[in-house]
This record gives C-alpha cells, sequence and structure tokens, in this order.
C-alpha cells in the first residue's frame, strides 16, 4: 500500500522518463534534500562533520565514479586511489600557482585533469580484459603514489612531503582550511555531490551509458551492433576517474586538510574500501553507491563504539576486532546477497507494494 | 673479467634469487586460479598467518592472549618456552590444512558459481579476516623467525670470485645471501616434488582433471569439494614455505602479507593459468628489477623504483600478449 504504483498515469515521453517516476520516489526525495539542505545544517556540530557527513559525501562521489567504470562499463579497476591522489595534489599545485582562483572551479579542473590521467591508464583496457585489467589498474596506483612521494615538485619542496590547503572562501565563508565552519564544508561538498551525481544519473539514462551498459554485458556483440570499443571505455574511464578526480580533490581540501600520500591513498585505505562500497551497494546502482558508502563510513565508527565504549577493549585489540569484523562482513555480505544493498532496497520496494496484504 | 661484468652478473645473480621469492607467492595463486577459479588476494595474508602460526607455536605463545588478558584481567603469555623447529613447522602445516578446510566450508562452498569478481572480493574480506585473526592470536608486534636457515652473505662465493676480477682492480667478490641460496634449493625442491605429485598420483590427477574442466571432472566422480580443499591446503603450505623465508629474511610484521602485491605482476607476466609460467615470470621480473634499479634508478634521483617498475614491465609485456607468457590462449566465442 505505501508503495502503491497504481493510479499513476504517464501521459507524456516526458514524464515517462522521468528521473523518479513515481510519486512516492519524488516525495522521499524531496524530504531528504529538504533536510539535508535545511535541517543539517544548522544541527551539524564538529564530530557529525568529520567524522560521518563529509566522508560520506566524499566517498559516495568516488563511489559513483568507480560504479560508472566497474558497475556500469564492467571494467575492474583497484587504482581508485592513485587517482584521488591524482585529483588531491592537482588541487593542491593549483592553488599554489592561482591563488586568486575559486576553489570551486579548482576542484572541477583537478577533476578533468585526473580524467586526463584516467584516459591514459585506461588505454591498456582495450588490450586486456578481466583480472589481467584488475592487475594492470594496480599499476596506476603504484605509479601513482610513487609519483607524488618521490617528485618534490608536486609537494613544492616541503621537507615533511606532506601537502597542506590553504584558506579558500566561498561567498566570504572559508570553506578549507582549519578555520572553515562544519557547516560551510559540509553544504560545499553536498552541493557538489547533488549536482554530480544528477549529471551522472543522466548520462548514465543517456546514449553513452547504454553503450557503457552494451560493453559490459558483451563486448564483442557490443561492437558488431555499433559500438565503438575505444570511445566507449576510454570515455568510461575519463568521466570515472573525473568523478573520482573531485573526491579525491575535496578529501584532500576540504575532509583532511593536509595528507601524505602513501598513508592517505594507500590501496588498503582507499581503492579496496570504495571497491566494497560498490559491491556492497550494489554494482550498476546510482543508490548503491550512496548505501555502500553510507555503510563503510558509518561501520568501523558503530564498531569502535561497541568494543572500545562498551566491552572496554585497548584500542589495539579493538583495530584487530575491527579488521577481523570487517573482513567477516565482507565475505557474509557476498554470500548473502551478492547484489548488493540496492537489491535488498528493491525487494522491499516489492514487499512495500502489497504490504499490508500478502497478494 | 672487468668489475662491470662481474657487478651485472653479480645483479643477475641476485634478481634471479629474489625472483624465486616472487615465483614462491605466484605458484599459491596459480594453483587455486587453476583448480577452483579463484583469484586469490589472501595469497599474501596466508603467508603472514603462516609465519605468525609458525613463530607463535616455537616459542610456546598462548593464542588470543592479549584478548583474554584483557577481558578476565589475566595475565597469560607463554606456554612453555620453546618447541623443536620441525614440530613447530609439522602442527604450522596442520593449522594451514585445516585453515583450508574452514575456508572451504564457510566460504567457497556458498559463492560457487558467482562472479569472478564477487569471489575476488571475497577473498579481499579473507585477507582482511585473517590478518585480523593473526593478530589477535599472536600479537602484532614485529616477531624474529628463525628455524635454523643461515643467512648472511656467502663468505665462499666472495672469495671464489675475488680471483675473477682483471689484476690489481678493487674488487671484493659477489655479494649472494646464503638464505636466497636456501631458498632457491628449497623452491626447486617443492616444484619439482608438486610436478611430480601432480603427474604421477592419482590425486595429482585429479587435480589436473578439476583445473581443467570442473563439470567434466564432476561427472566421472572426482570430489570438487576434496580437490578445493586439497588445492587451498597446498596453497597454504606454500605460504607457509615463503612466509618462513620471507619472514626469516626481515621479521614477521604485517607488511610480509604486501608480498601478494608483489606477486601480482609476476602473475599477469606469466599467465595466471601456467606453473612454469609463474616461475619464469617470477625469474624475470626479479632480474628486471634488479636491473632497472642500478642502471634506469640512476637516472631518477628519487630511486626506489621497486614499488611499480616490475608492474609496467608486466604491462608493457600485456599490451603484446594480452594472455601471459603462458597462460591459456584467449578465445572468445560469441
Amino acid at each position: 500500500m505505501i508503495y502503491k504504483e497504481t493510479g499513476q498515469y504517464k501521459s507524456s515521453y516526458k514524464s515517462d522518463h522521468a528521473i523518479f517516476p513515481l510519486l512516492q520516489d519524488k516525495i522521499a526525495f524531496i524530504t531528504l534534500m529538504f533536510i539535508a539542505f535545511l535541517i543539517i545544517p544548522f544541527v551539524i556540530n564538529s564530530y557529525w562533520e568529520k567524522a560521518i557527513l563529509v566522508p560520506f559525501l566524499i566517498f559516495s562521489l568516488a563511489a559513483i565514479g568507480l560504479n560508472i567504470l566497474t558497475g556500469y562499463c564492467g571494467q575492474v579497476s583497484l587504482g581508485t586511489g592513485g587517482f584521488m591522489a591524482v585529483g588531491a595534489f592537482s588541487t593542491y599545485k593549483i592553488m599554489t600557482y592561482f591563488p586568486d582562483m575559486n576553489i570551486m572551479i579548482i576542484i572541477l579542473i583537478s577533476g578533468l585533469i585526473t580524467a586526463a590521467v584516467g584516459i591514459i591508464f585506461g588505454l591498456p583496457s582495450l588490450r586486456i580484459k578481466g583480472f589481467y585489467l584488475a592487475v594492470a589498474t594496480l599499476a596506476s596506483q603504484f605509479f601513482l603514489v610513487w609519483l607524488f612521494n618521490k617528485v618534490p615538485w608536486f609537494y613544492n619542496y616541503s621537507d615533511t612531503g606532506q601537502i597542506t590547503v590553504s584558506e579558500r572562501t566561498m561567498f566570504g565563508i572559508p570553506v578549507t582550511g582549519a578555520e572553515a565552519p562544519s557547516y560551510a564544508t559540509y553544504l560545499f561538498c553536498l552541493v557538489l555531490v547533488v549536482l554530480l551525481s544528477f549529471a551522472a544519473k543522466n548520462l548514465i539514462r543517456s546514449k553513452m551509458g547504454r553503450s557503457w551498459m552494451a560493453i559490459r554485458d558483451m563486448d564483442i556483440a557490443a561492437e558488431i551492433i555499433g559500438v565503438p570499443p575505444l570511445k566507449t571505455k576510454l570515455s568510461a574511464f575519463a568521466i570515472s576517474s573525473f568523478y573520482i578526480g573531485v573526491a579525491g580533490a575535496l578529501y584532500f581540501a576540504v575532509f583532511l586538510g593536509a595528507i601524505e600520500v602513501t598513508e592517505s591513498f594507500d590501496i588498503m585505505t582507499i581503492s579496496f574500501p570504495v571497491l566494497f562500497m560498490i559491491i556492497i551497494g550494489g554494482l550498476g546502482s546510482m543508490l548503491g553507491s550512496f548505501l555502500g558508502a553510507a555503510f563503510v563510513v558509518t561501520l568501523p565508527i558503530g564498531l569502535k563504539f561497541l568494543m572500545v565504549d562498551m566491552v572496554g577493549l585497548s584500542a589495539v585489540t579493538a583495530k584487530h576486532f575491527e579488521i577481523t569484523i570487517w573482513g567477516l562482513l565482507m565475505i557474509v555480505f557476498l554470500i548473502v546477497e551478492p547484489h548488493g544493498l540496492a537489491r535488498l532496497w528493491s525487494i522491499a520496494k516489492e514487499k512495500l507494494r502489497r504490504w499490508p496484504f500478502p497478494y | 673479467m672487468s668489475v662491470e661484468l662481474l657487478n651485472f652478473i653479480e645483479t643477475v645473480l641476485n634478481g634471479l634469487m629474489s625472483g624465486v621469492m616472487y615465483s614462491l607467492v605466484a605458484l599459491g595463486f596459480v594453483l587455486i586460479f587453476k583448480a577452483s577459479g579463484v583469484f586469490n588476494f589472501a595469497q599474501g595474508v596466508f603467508a603472514l598467518f603462516a609465519a605468525l602460526t609458525l613463530v607463535g607455536y616455537q616459542t610456546g605463545q598462548v593464542p588470543f592472549a592479549h584478548l583474554i588478558n584483557e577481558l578476565f584481567g589475566t595475565n597469560y603469555h607463554n606456554w612453555y618456552a620453546s618447541m623443536p623447529n620441525f614440530l613447530a613447522i609439522l602442527l604450522t602445516m596442520v593449522t594451514m590444512i585445516a585453515l583450508a578446510w574452514i575456508i572451504e566450508r564457510l566460504v567457497l562452498k556458498h559463492l560457487v558459481n558467482q562472479d569472478p569478481i564477487i569471489l575476488f572480493m571475497a577473498t579481499i574480506g579473507l585477507a582482511f579476516a585473517l590478518e585480523g585473526v593473526g593478530d589477535l592470536m599472536w600479537g602484532s608486534d614485529v616477531k624474529v623467525l628463525d628455524v635454523g636457515i643461515p643467512s648472511g652473505g656467502s663468505i665462499w662465493l666472495e672469495e671464489a670470485t675475488i680471483g675473477l676480477a682483471t689484476e690489481g682492480s678493487d674488487y671484493y667478490g659477489m655479494y649472494v645471501d646464503v638464505l636466497n641460496i636456501w631458498a632457491t634449493v628449497i623452491a626447486v625442491i617443492l616444484v619439482v616434488s608438486l610436478a611430480l605429485f601432480s603427474q604421477y598420483t592419482k590425486t595429482g590427477r585429479a587435480l589436473r582433471a578439476v583445473a581443467d574442466d570442473h563439470q567434466a571432472a564432476l561427472s566421472v566422480g572426482i570430489s570438487l569439494r576434496s580437490i578445493w580443499i586439497l588445492v587451498w591446503a597446498i596453497s597454504g603450505f606454500i605460504a607457509m614455505v615463503a612466509g618462513i623465508m620471507w619472514g626469516t629474511e626481515s621479521g614477521v610484521q604485517f607488511s610480509l602479507s604486501l608480498i601478494a602485491l608483489k606477486a601480482l605482476p609476476v602473475l599477469i607476466l606469466g599467465g595466471f593459468t601456467s606453473i612454469p609460467g609463474a616461475i619464469i615470470g617470477g625469474l624475470l621480473i626479479g632480474v628486471g628489477e634488479k636491473l632497472a634499479e642500478i642502471y634506469i634508478g640512476g637516472y631518477f634521483e628519487t630511486g626506489a623504483l621497486e614499488n611499480w617498475f616490475a608492474y609496467v614491465m608486466a604491462l608493457v609485456f600485456l599490451l603484446f600478449r594480452p594472455q601471459g607468457l603462458f597462460g591459456d590462449k584467449i578465445i572468445e566465442r560469441v
């Protein structure tokens, strides 16, 4: 009864192609946006910002990026950390060379630079597939991290090898640097995430998105019906890298403020968790990217609360426990629902359609 | 012989020996991939876990001591002072076999017929879980592993090679770690016995049958599950050997599990499905890395090419042979 579709007629192509064809979805979305834009900024505090909301938004963006490549175009990538590092370091370099440029533009340009790098590292995908490609993308991860770690030009010859963000403002309010208020960083990320996810959603519904999916489902057949593999695969790499680059730029500029490349963009801290997000959320699903990011960001916090505060284990033991539970959860999740949280949601929707009646 | 030539030979020799170490890890990957189609990312953590367990048995640590002490306020640390190496290795082997059984029972059995990417993610989960369990059981401090394999430079080789240099040159002889020589010998024994096992025993033939075709193997009455347990146990055993070698060289610590990442380029170079490929790929990568470090590394003032050189080498190679050196030819049917 809650999710009733009957009675919602579509009388034009426009309404048939709407992003949220169902009234319930539209209401839910508007409510969510209302809460996100008009309520949370007034109640947010530093803990919620730093621990949950901002990382959630940033990782959602990265997950959308990877989902475009892996979920929609079928090219497995393990190089997410490397591409996020490209985004972060281009932001840093642009910031130092153009002190007056608007931060929003800087971040978008960093995304474009990452897209260019993504195209270069996407070239092998034309020749190799599957796990060979996954391992090949690992090469980009190691190479890029090595590059940013070892070539001093990238971190402006600083002694520590760290890069630190300087303060930038939007409409007179600082959004980066230590002085930025919680609501400003949150809103800044939120605006970018909302805009970019709408763009992604529409891209996926466009000709380009359909050709990605054709390549994913069967590349030879796609080629025969006239989908150019070169253009399609490289465009997926470019757009995916753009999203990941923007996420990396935000991760550095807005979230962390100061980073050291080998720690912050390690394969274990970025690449695998993001891959896990899209698998646990659902491959090839926008909603899944968000659900997966939310799950991965909140789970360690919940586990830590449970073990350190409730049971009273020491931090080190709790950390080991966290890794163990983390791994076990991954396995359990893959066994129970390999199609991810998005599938669970669609099952729930199916149930809600009839509820409370059995048929 | 000129000093340059001798240095070159020394580099190649050392490269070959570190390549053997890579091959050892890659071998575990290939075995599992062939038999169950699983790309086992946890292979490196297997090595770590085996090495941790071995040290734990040797020094008689109480498993989960930290956890028990914290929960109940007790103070357990060691059961006994030491255990003979032989017994400890044997017990570790038993543990690895038990681990293989548990993995088959709890993970693989439920994931039959899933996408390869899902299985791959599951092994990443396995890697995390196993690493956590290893740390919980034995503690995360860096441990010294000593099973009686000698290490350090080989004096004999050093003295033997001094004479080879041209008269009057400042040559000190070749430096080759004895540990690496041992590793090479052990790896050769391991590979030969594996080859004999799979060639001449009934179980070995069943193993090859499963690798060729799961369904055909099933239909002639081979138990897929027992073969999988066997294969994972063998990989566990290889991981233990690799863990002992790497652990003796650089201590047993978390970074040991990262050797899996070292083995990946070896795999794509040699092909996922070929045992000779894993060995030759490992040797090529080992030599290539050492040569690059010495002859190209000088041009980058930054050095430390090791992290990615192997990957780029494998990548360039892949552009010409997408299935690796000895991999099965990729045939696509529509």
